[in-house]
C-alpha cells in the first residue's frame, strides 16, 4: 500500500515535470503574416520552387522598419528596403524558410531564396522572394506546409487567393487545408510534442497545408 | 503507526495531485492560449477547458492586435491612451505565458526552496517590473536614442535572453546541488531524523519536521562552498534557544541578518538560502535585495518581445511615452498571473508539508524529493531554453 502510494507519488511528480515542461514549450505568436504562396513548375510538369508573398502585421512591420531611412517620409522604395530584404532572407535560413515540402512523403529541400524584394503599402511591408527546390522533381502528391514551429509567427493565409500553382499540368488537383478547419495534420497535444527537440510538433498544429495531387 | 503513515501518505498523494491539477491547469490554459489566434481551439485537444476560460484567454492575441490600432488612434485623440492602458493590462494578464515570464521558473524555485506566498509575490512582482524597465531601456538605447535598425536591437535581445537563459540553468545547478544533498541525506539517514524530529515536534507546532531534520545535518550541506568553515562550526546554526523562537530577530554576526518573525516556515532555511535565494524576510529587511536579485534578474532580465514591439511601434508614432506606460501596465498585468500561480504552487507545497509534518520519516523523505524534483525543474528550465530544446518564446530576428 504504502510503496504503491509512494510509487503514485513519484509518478504524479513527473507528472509535474512534464506539465511544467509543457508550460514552458508553449508560445504564442508575436508576428502575424498573412500568406500567399505560388508553386512553380516547369512545362515539363517538374516542381522548380515555391514563390511566398509574406504580408506582416502592421506593428512588426514598423518594428522592421526602425532606423531605416526613407526619403520621402513614409514610403520605403523597393531600393531602400533591399538592405532589410537580404537581411530577411538570410535570417529565414535559420528556420528552413518556415515551409517544409515533401515529394511522395520524402522532404524536399531548398535553395538560397532569389528575387527577393520587400515592398510598403498601406503601413505594412510585405516580403517577396522565391525559393527554388534544390532538387526540381516530379512527384505524385506534394505538400508543402507553412508554419512557425515554435509559434512566433503566425501564419495565415489569404482569404483570397492563397494558393496558385503555375504552370502546372491540367491534370494536378489542389487542396488547400488551413490550420484551424480539422482537416491538417491534427495532432494531439502531448509531451511528446513538447519535447521533441524545438517544439516542432506543437508549432505543426498551425500548420497550413497545400498539396498537389497529379496523376 | 502503518494506518497512520499510509493515511499521510494519501494526504501527501493528494496535495501533490492538488499541485498536478494546478500545474495541468496551467499547462492546458497555454494550449488554449495558443490556439486562440485561430478561434476555436481544437476540439479533440481540450473540450472541457473551452467555455469561459478558452474565451477570455482567446481573448489575449485580440488584445495585442488592438494594440496597434490603439496607439495609432492615440495620436489624435489622447483619450484613446485609456483604452491602451486596458487594452495592455489585460493583454499583460492572459499573456503570461512562457518562461520568459519566469512563471513556471518562479513556480518551481519557490517549491523547491520553500518559500512562502507573500515572497512569490514579491518576486513575481519584481521580476516582471524589471522585465518591463529592461524593454524601456533597451528600446531607449537602441531605437531612441542610437536610432539602431531593428536587427541590431534583436541581436541585443538574443544576448540578454541567452544571459537570462544561462542564469536560470546556473540558478537551477545550485539549487539542485543545495537540494539534492537534502534527498541524498533524507534517503541515507531515516533513523535518527525521526528521532531528532519527533523530539522537536512536541514544543514546536508550527515547524514541519524535515526542517528540523534538514538543519540537523546543514552544516554538512555541500553547497555551502563559500564559506565551508563557517557552516560547520554547530554551534553556530543550531542554537536551539533561537530556532524556537519565530518573533526573535537575532544577527548571527555572519553577513545576513535572520529576521525569522517574518516567516515561521523558513526558520530553519537560512543556510540554504542564503546560498541561492534569499527568505521574505531578507527581501525586505536591510540588504536582503542582494539575495533576492539573484533570483528576479535570472527570470527578469529578459525583456518580453511584444513589449519591445509595442515600444517600437509608439515610438514610431511619436507616442514613446504611451508605448513605456503600457510596458509597465502590461508587466503589472503579467505579475498578477505569475503571482496567483505562485501562490498555488506554494500552497500545494504547504499542504503537502503540513501533512506529512507527522511523525513519520517518509513524510521528510517526499518533501526532500519533491523540492530535489522541483529544483531539477528550474535547471532542466534553464538549459532546455538556453539549448533551444524547449520551444520558448524566443526571440526571431529576421
Amino acid at each position: 500500500m504504502r510503496r504503491a502510494l509512494r510509487k503514485l507519488i513519484g509518478i504524479l511528480c513527473l507528472a509535474d515535470a512534464v506539465a511544467l515542461g509543457a508550460g514552458a514549450a508553449d508560445a504564442h505568436p508575436h508576428v502575424w503574416i498573412t500568406a500567399r504562396s505560388e508553386l512553380i513548375y516547369a512545362p515539363d510538369g517538374t516542381v522548380t520552387g515555391v514563390r511566398h508573398a509574406w504580408t506582416f502585421d502592421d506593428m512588426f512591420s514598423t518594428y522592421a522598419l526602425q532606423g531605416i531611412e526613407a526619403k520621402t517620409k513614409g514610403a520605403y522604395s523597393r531600393e531602400e528596403l533591399g538592405p532589410l530584404a537580404q537581411t530577411n532572407v538570410e535570417s529565414l535560413k535559420e528556420f528552413a524558410y518556415f515551409s517544409f515540402a515533401k515529394a511522395d512523403g520524402k522532404k524536399q529541400k531548398f535553395l538560397e531564396p532569389v528575387d527577393y524584394y520587400l515592398e510598403y503599402k498601406d503601413t505594412a511591408l510585405t516580403l517577396h522572394f522565391t525559393l527554388p527546390m534544390k532538387a526540381p522533381f516530379k512527384a505524385k502528391q506534394l505538400s508543402l506546409e507553412v508554419f512557425d514551429p515554435s509559434f512566433f509567427i503566425d501564419f495565415k493565409y489569404a482569404d483570397k487567393d492563397p494558393v496558385k500553382l503555375v504552370g502546372a499540368p491540367a491534370d494536378c488537383k489542389m487542396q488547400f487545408m488551413r490550420p484551424n478547419d480539422g482537416t491538417a495534420s491534427a495532432q494531439k497535444l502531448g509531451e511528446q510534442n513538447f519535447m521533441n527537440g524545438d517544439g516542432g510538433g506543437f508549432g505543426a498544429m498551425f500548420a497550413n497545408k497545400i498539396v498537389v495531387e497529379c496523376p | 503507526m502503518t494506518v497512520t503513515s499510509s493515511r499521510l501518505l494519501h494526504g501527501v498523494a493528494a496535495a501533490i495531485a492538488v499541485l498536478t491539477a494546478a500545474v495541468a491547469f496551467d499547462a492546458a490554459t497555454h494550449a488554449l492560449l495558443a490556439q486562440s489566434p485561430f478561434g476555436a481551439p481544437r476540439a479533440a485537444a481540450e473540450p472541457q477547458a473551452g467555455g469561459v476560460v478558452g474565451w477570455l484567454l482567446a481573448k489575449q492575441s485580440e488584445f495585442y492586435r488592438e494594440m496597434s490600432a490603439t496607439i495609432r488612434a492615440a495620436k489624435s485623440d489622447g483619450s484613446a491612451v485609456w483604452t491602451l492602458l486596458a487594452i495592455s493590462f489585460a493583454y499583460g494578464i492572459f499573456h503570461a505565458a512562457g518562461p520568459g515570464h519566469g512563471k513556471a521558473v518562479i513556480s518551481s524555485y519557490l517549491v523547491a526552496n520553500r518559500e512562502t506566498a507573500r515572497r512569490g509575490i514579491v518576486l513575481s512582482f519584481a521580476s516582471a517590473l524589471l522585465q518591463s524597465l529592461v524593454a524601456v531601456v533597451v528600446v531607449g538605447i537602441f531605437a531612441w536614442l542610437l536610432n539602431a535598425t531593428a536587427k541590431t536591437m534583436c541581436g541585443a535581445e538574443k544576448a540578454i535572453e541567452i544571459a537570462s537563459y544561462g542564469l536560470i540553468a546556473a540558478f537551477g545547478v545550485r539549487l539542485v546541488w543545495v537540494k539534492g544533498g537534502g534527498f541524498v541525506r533524507a534517503l541515507q539517514a531515516p533513523r535518527p531524523a525521526l528521532a531528532v524530529a519527533g523530539a522537536h515536534h512536541h514544543h514546536d507546532h508550527g515547524h514541519g519536521v524535515q526542517d528540523h531534520h534538514h538543519h540537523a545535518h546543514e552544516h554538512h550541506d555541500p553547497g555551502h562552498h563559500r564559506d565551508p568553515g563557517h557552516h560547520r562550526d554547530p554551534g553556530h546554526h543550531h542554537d536551539p534557544g533561537h530556532h524556537h523562537d519565530p518573533g526573535h530577530h537575532h544577527d548571527h554576526g555572519h553577513h545576513h541578518d535572520h529576521a525569522h518573525g517574518h516567516d515561521p516556515l523558513h526558520v530553519h532555511d537560512e543556510h540554504c538560502g542564503h546560498s541561492h535565494g534569499p527568505t521574505p524576510a531578507e527581501l525586505a529587511g536591510p540588504g536582503g535585495w542582494q539575495r533576492g536579485l539573484s533570483a528576479i534578474v535570472a527570470v527578469g532580465i529578459r525583456p518580453c518581445s511584444g513589449a519591445i514591439l509595442v515600444l517600437v511601434f509608439a515610438l514610431a508614432q511619436g507616442l514613446f511615452w504611451a508605448g513605456i506606460a503600457a510596458t509597465f501596465v502590461m508587466g503589472l498585468g503579467t505579475a498578477i498571473t505569475v503571482a496567483a500561480i505562485a501562490i498555488v504552487a506554494v500552497s500545494a507545497r504547504g499542504m503537502a508539508e503540513r501533512l506529512s509534518a507527522a511523525r513519520d520519516g517518509g513524510g521528510v523523505l517526499i518533501m526532500r524529493g519533491l523540492e530535489f524534483a522541483a529544483a531539477g525543474l528550474v535547471l532542466l528550465f534553464g538549459l532546455g531554453l538556453l539549448f533551444g530544446y524547449v520551444a520558448a518564446e524566443r526571440v526571431t530576428c529576421f
